[in-house]
């Protein structure tokens, strides 16, 4: 008998209708939970700080509205209105009452927020004032963390103004025990403890916040049970008796061990909501949902659940993890596009002692993502020499759709790699993935992985300038570009600039940590994670297992081109000299600056004109920053790109430049390691940059690799986008000789495919070959977007957005928007039939 | 097995990751210089021996190359990872790979050498003992037949196709290769019941032949043709619809009596 049943099952008609009301408007912003929390706040003045937490966490979830929506079968809502989020100005609270009367209008991710909730979140935000942990963070940042910062080298921003999330609790133990368990292993861990002990009082303390957090948490589950057998009065039919159902769920979990399957998706459910409602973090996720839902499926299973029900609560899950959401100030929401919390859920994999564990639950979440076709949960799959082939195949399938989904994970780099962090055996074998690409222990490990993006590109430039930018002396004096005699010297400037601002961002992100510790220690999440209730901590005091701090460098491709490019033509050819590089960069290759990087520079010279006494309006600079194309050397400077162009690029499967590459990698990987966070944990790199390549590129010079001014920095350990022309395979090839073992917080990977290249079963045979063949190379993360049928319309329509599409179609490749009308209609057909196959 | 690593031979491409011409992940390899002038033809560059300049993008671009087999090895032996897993390989396409016999037997001898898989797609238009010369080293003959009428194939392609058929049952009576055949589907040539059936017949009659495939017509190369200067033909002929491609299909069914397939 096989070990798993991979057929699917029909969707549920209930599915499409429940996507359909959660995105008929757009998302709220409400105002309850910030009311609440300064309400607890302004009564428990005095009290220790984690008994403040919890009595506050006990208040809102005892006050917030609640609401069971139509045709739900799985319930727990954060907000009233679907998709909806709301504040937690204990964190911060400016930005966003600086964007009240543009959040609604902005490009991404845009929020409605009512006149009602603007007054309640300002009446509630004047308590917060010098209060928040951003305002405390700040206080303990050096000057180099605050230049980092303000002059865009790197940013912290997401933990700075936001709790931390990026974490993986023991979804399994509240499955089992419920928190009444957990009151009974706090009463257990009082038993333990004598009066004398050093960390009596505090840990006493935590552990009478633990229990208020588990009994709020029930009440609140309660509240829903109650509301459940109103609305049932009021029903009729078929949802009456779902309603009582809800009922009896609720009034048994997560109060104690789920009986059902039913009853453990709804367990894992209100865990799931409330962590974020505690902490606004993003990232919490599920982790090996599969494997911790199993033992639940399986017993049911034999006693009568059918396959189309429980998949039918599955799709249920998938579609909440959707309802939850978050407002990021705007520069954040750009650098996260797309509404995502990054639930990162798992499925295969391995267990404890080193044997695969696909099972039914693996395909069915793949299932699940292909009949709701929604962002959340981030999907990955553990990939490892002993996966199943079918696995792999459904896996493929799920990529053709379209959705981005899911993620391929390759345990046999990560679990080393996690080793050499000091994991054990059994815990690296066990990791999940946590939000993008982070890898780590569920249960037993505060992360904080996504503690910064780093660009790489900045410390090039402040090589160029010795140190300057914006007029301001900010980093080292590494010398003038005309004293590097030889590349070494060169390549030793940036190694040196790199270590300067990678120690100031260090110091940011402890800064942001200590401050964590110290305004927002988390009891309700740290009781789900191991060792703190024995340790008496919480995350945030360092109470797990493993700590680690994950910033994240990005623009890897940019500068192993641009560093290649200068050994070639300044100082193996000698072409050029590095001073004409350096005016063709400040030159923009004589195209210029764009209209963005005019308005800065130009606000930048005027005030400094001002402050020197001479008046001159922003428009008059305008005008001469404008004119700086480099005048009569534009030519020459654009040769110069033109030269820039014809030198081999990193993605092309050439050994010379990809081993450049590798030791790029490790200017910013090496020196990380040495430091350590507050929480007794320490540094690690993960080489990705979400979307903020984008935003962060438009505050970055042009670059040696012929990049513009302002133009997106490479993705992750990705080809720059149109760099890589050899196709998918010379891409993995180059990217995995990328040192992964060493980038142990991640490494993210992704590549572009036409759906024909999957089309039929052939297709997607090659597709997983090509896979497995990067991961044999030791490559450890890949991803792929498919090109939909609509990104070939909007391509159409506007080719400007699209310059560096690339279709592949057999036999032939071109960047779309350069093929002539009736050619990109045959391939959007071609596109169509491709889905089919 | 002696290979010359350093013959030399005219390319115009080289394409990793082709998934459609042979088994699993494959790179092929286009050699320049064709017999036939196909109307249709996708690679309008592959025709010509000589070296050529096409506008691509608005920007010149030289056509053709002269490399030696040591050379296209190196970048072939970059996916050997790939066609390991998969079955891949070599497939050398064009043009018409016979035009140029020792660089194409060479080429086959060192990838064979090298184990992996190899392919041609070819129209078999050559002296037979040019083909004979290959046969050892090919797993793989993807032999295009695109008409039994003489006269149209003069027509539509500048050759007539005695010789093509001759050294189709040839090469499936020397059973030293597994043959494919390929039928390109043109509209206004032979995308109608008949003509299809009448080449799938064919097909049927050669021993050891166990696969036929359709290969619809498409514009791909359309741009191609304007970057070299030249007239596009067939700029309006639209390419087959799944619906127009249905009846070809059992069409070609009804007289092979083994796997049909759309595409490659």
């Amino acid at each position: 008998m096989a070990k798993y049943d991979i057929s699917d099952v029909q969707k549920s008609p209930r599915i499409p209708a429940l996507i359909e009301r959660m995105y008929a408007k757009m998302p709220v912003i409400e105002g309850a939970r910030a009311r609440l929390i300064t309400e607890s706040y302004k009564e428990t003045e005095g009290l220790p700080l984690v008994l403040r937490r919890a009595k506050a966490f006990e208040h809102i979830l005892k006050n917030i509205p609640i609401v069971i929506r139509e045709g739900e079968l799985i319930v727990g809502s954060s907000t009233i209105a679907p998709r909806g989020c709301q504040t937690y100005p204990e964190y911060s609270f400016e930005w966003l009452e600086a964007e009240f009367e543009t959040v609604e209008k902005r490009s991404a991710d845009p929020f409605y927020i009512s006149d009602e909730t603007k007054a309640e979140l300002k009446a509630a935000n004047a308590y917060w004032k010098g209060k928040t942990s951003s305002d405390l963070a700040l206080s303990y940042m050096s000057k180099e963390a605050k230049d980092g910062i303000n002059h865009n080298i790197f940013t912290p921003g997401n933990y700075f103004y936001n709790g931390v999330g990026h974490v993986t609790v023991k979804y399994e133990e509240v499955l089992a025990h419920g928190f009444e368990g957990y009151l009974d292993r706090i009463k257990q861990e009082r038993e333990t403890m004598r009066v004398g002990d050093a960390n009596y009082c505090r840990k006493s303390n935590l552990l009478t916040a633990m229990e208020i957090s588990c009994n709020a948490v029930i009440h609140y589950a309660n509240r829903y049970a109650k509301l459940a057998l109103e609305m049932a009065e009021k029903a009729t039919g078929a949802r009456r008796e779902e309603l009582i159902q809800i009922a009896k769920n609720c009034a048994n979990v997560p109060a104690k061990g789920a009986k059902t399957f039913y009853q453990a998706c709804q367990s894992f459910w209100f865990v799931q909501q409330l962590l974020q409602l505690e902490s606004s973090g993003h990232s919490i996720s599920p982790g090996r949902f599969d494997q911790y839902m199993y033992p639940y499926y399986k017993s049911c299973r034999e006693n009568g659940l059918t396959r189309e029900f429980a998949q039918e609560l599955i799709d249920c899950i998938w579609v909440k993890l959707n309802d939850l959401n978050k407002c990021r100030d705007a520069a954040s929401a750009e650098g996260f596009a797309g509404y995502s919390l990054f639930q990162n859920l798992i499925v295969g994999g391995q267990n404890e002692q080193g044997m695969d564990v696909t099972n039914d639950l693996s395909f069915m979440c793949m299932n699940a993502s292909m009949h709701t076709m929604l962002p959340q949960p981030s999907l990955s799959v553990r990939v490892w020499n002993g996966t199943p082939h079918e696995f792999m195949l459904k896996a493929a399938e799920v990529t053709r759709t379209g959705i981005g989904l899911p993620a391929y994970y390759n345990d046999e780099v990560i679990i080393p790699s996690l080793m050499s962090r000091g994991l054990t055996l059994e815990d690296a074998r066990t990791y999940n993935i946590i939000g993008c690409v982070e890898p780590q222990k569920a249960g037993k490990t505060d992360g904080w992985h996504d503690a910064a993006f780093f660009n790489m590109c900045r410390p090039l430039e402040l090589v160029f300038s010795n140190g300057v930018d914006a007029g301001v002396q900010i980093g080292p004096k590494t010398g003038e570009v005309e004293t590097f005699t030889t590349f070494e010297k060169f390549y030793d400037a940036y190694k040196a600039q790199m270590e300067f601002w990678i120690e100031a961002m260090v110091n940011a992100d402890n800064a942001i940590d200590v401050a964590h510790a110290e305004r927002c220690p988390l009891p309700f999440q740290s009781m789900m994670v191991d060792d703190c209730i024995k340790r008496g901590l919480t995350m945030q005091e360092g109470g797990a297992v493993y700590n680690f701090t994950g910033p994240q460098g990005f623009g890897i491709a940019n500068m192993a081109d641009s560093l290649y490019a200068i050994k070639t033509l300044v100082y193996d050819e000698k072409k050029y000299t590095l001073k004409e590089v350096k005016e063709a960069l400040a030159a923009n290759y004589g195209v210029g600056a764009d209209v963005e990087q005019t308005a800065k520079i130009a606000a930048i010279v005027a005030a400094q004109l001002k402050a020197a006494g001479k008046n001159v309006s922003e428009s008059e600079v305008v005008q001469v920053v404008q004119s700086l194309t480099g005048g009569a050397n534009a030519a020459k400077y654009a040769q110069l790109r033109k030269d820039i162009e014809k030198i081999p690029k990193f993605g092309n499967d050439i050994l010379e430049v990809d081993a450049f590459a590798r030791d790029v990698a490790y200017t910013y990987t090496r020196p990380l390691l040495k430091y350590k966070n507050p929480r007794g944990g320490q540094f690690q790199a993960g080489l990705y940059p979400v979307s903020a390549n984008v935003p962060l590129g438009a505050q970055t010079g042009a670059t040696p690799d012929g990049r513009l001014a302002g133009r997106p920095v490479a993705d992750g350990v990705s080809p720059s986008a149109g760099k890589d022309i050899y196709g998918p395979t010379a891409a993995a090839n180059s990217v995995s000789r990328l040192d992964h073992g060493i980038a142990s917080n991640g490494t993210l990977f992704n590549q572009k495919f036409h759906p024909s290249a999957l089309a039929g079963k052939n297709g997607l045979e090659n597709f997983v070959a090509l896979i497995l063949t990067y991961f044999e190379q030791k490559g450890s993360h890949m991803q792929f977007n498919v090109v939909s049928r609509e990104t070939l319309l909007d391509a159409q329509k506007n080719p400007e957005k699209y310059k560096h599409l690339v279709v592949r179609v057999a036999g032939y490749s071109a960047l779309f928007t350069t093929l002539s009308r009736s050619l990109q209609d045959d391939i959007i057909n071609r596109t169509e039939q491709a889905f089919r196959g | 097995m002696q290979v010359n690593e350093n013959q030399k031979g005219r390319i115009f491409d080289i394409q990793r990751y082709s998934i459609h011409d042979g088994p699993g992940i494959r790179t092929l390899v286009f050699l320049k210089g064709c017999v036939l002038r196909c109307r249709w033809c996708c690679n309008p560059e592959s025709q010509e021996y000589a070296i050529q300049t096409m506008k691509q993008g608005g920007e010149e671009k030289i056509v053709g190359q002269d490399v030696t087999v040591g050379e296209v090895m190196e970048t072939v032996l970059k996916d050997r990872l790939y066609y390991r897993r998969t079955g891949g390989g070599i497939t050398l396409s064009g043009g018409e790979c016979l035009c140029q016999p020792d660089f194409t037997r060479e080429l086959l001898k060192a990838a064979k050498h090298h184990g992996m898989t190899t392919a041609i797609e070819s129209m078999a238009c050559a002296e037979y003992k040019v083909i004979e010369s290959i046969l050892p080293y090919l797993d793989y003959y993807l032999m295009d037949i695109k008409h039994m009428d003489e006269e149209k194939h003069l027509a539509f392609t500048g050759k007539r196709n005695g010789l093509m058929k001759e050294n189709a049952k040839k090469v499936a009576e020397s059973g030293l290769t597994n043959l494919i055949i390929r039928i390109p589907v043109i509209p206004t040539f032979n995308a109608t019941p008949k003509e299809i059936r009448d080449i799938a017949a064919f097909a049927a009659t050669l021993p050891g032949v166990k696969k036929l495939h359709l290969l619809p017509y498409h514009r791909l190369g359309q741009d191609k043709y304007a970057g070299l200067g030249r007239r596009y033909e067939m700029a309006h002929i639209t390419p087959p619809t799944a619906e127009e491609m249905e009846p070809l299909l059992q069409a070609a069914k009804s007289a092979f009596p083994y796997e049909v397939q759309i595409g490659g």
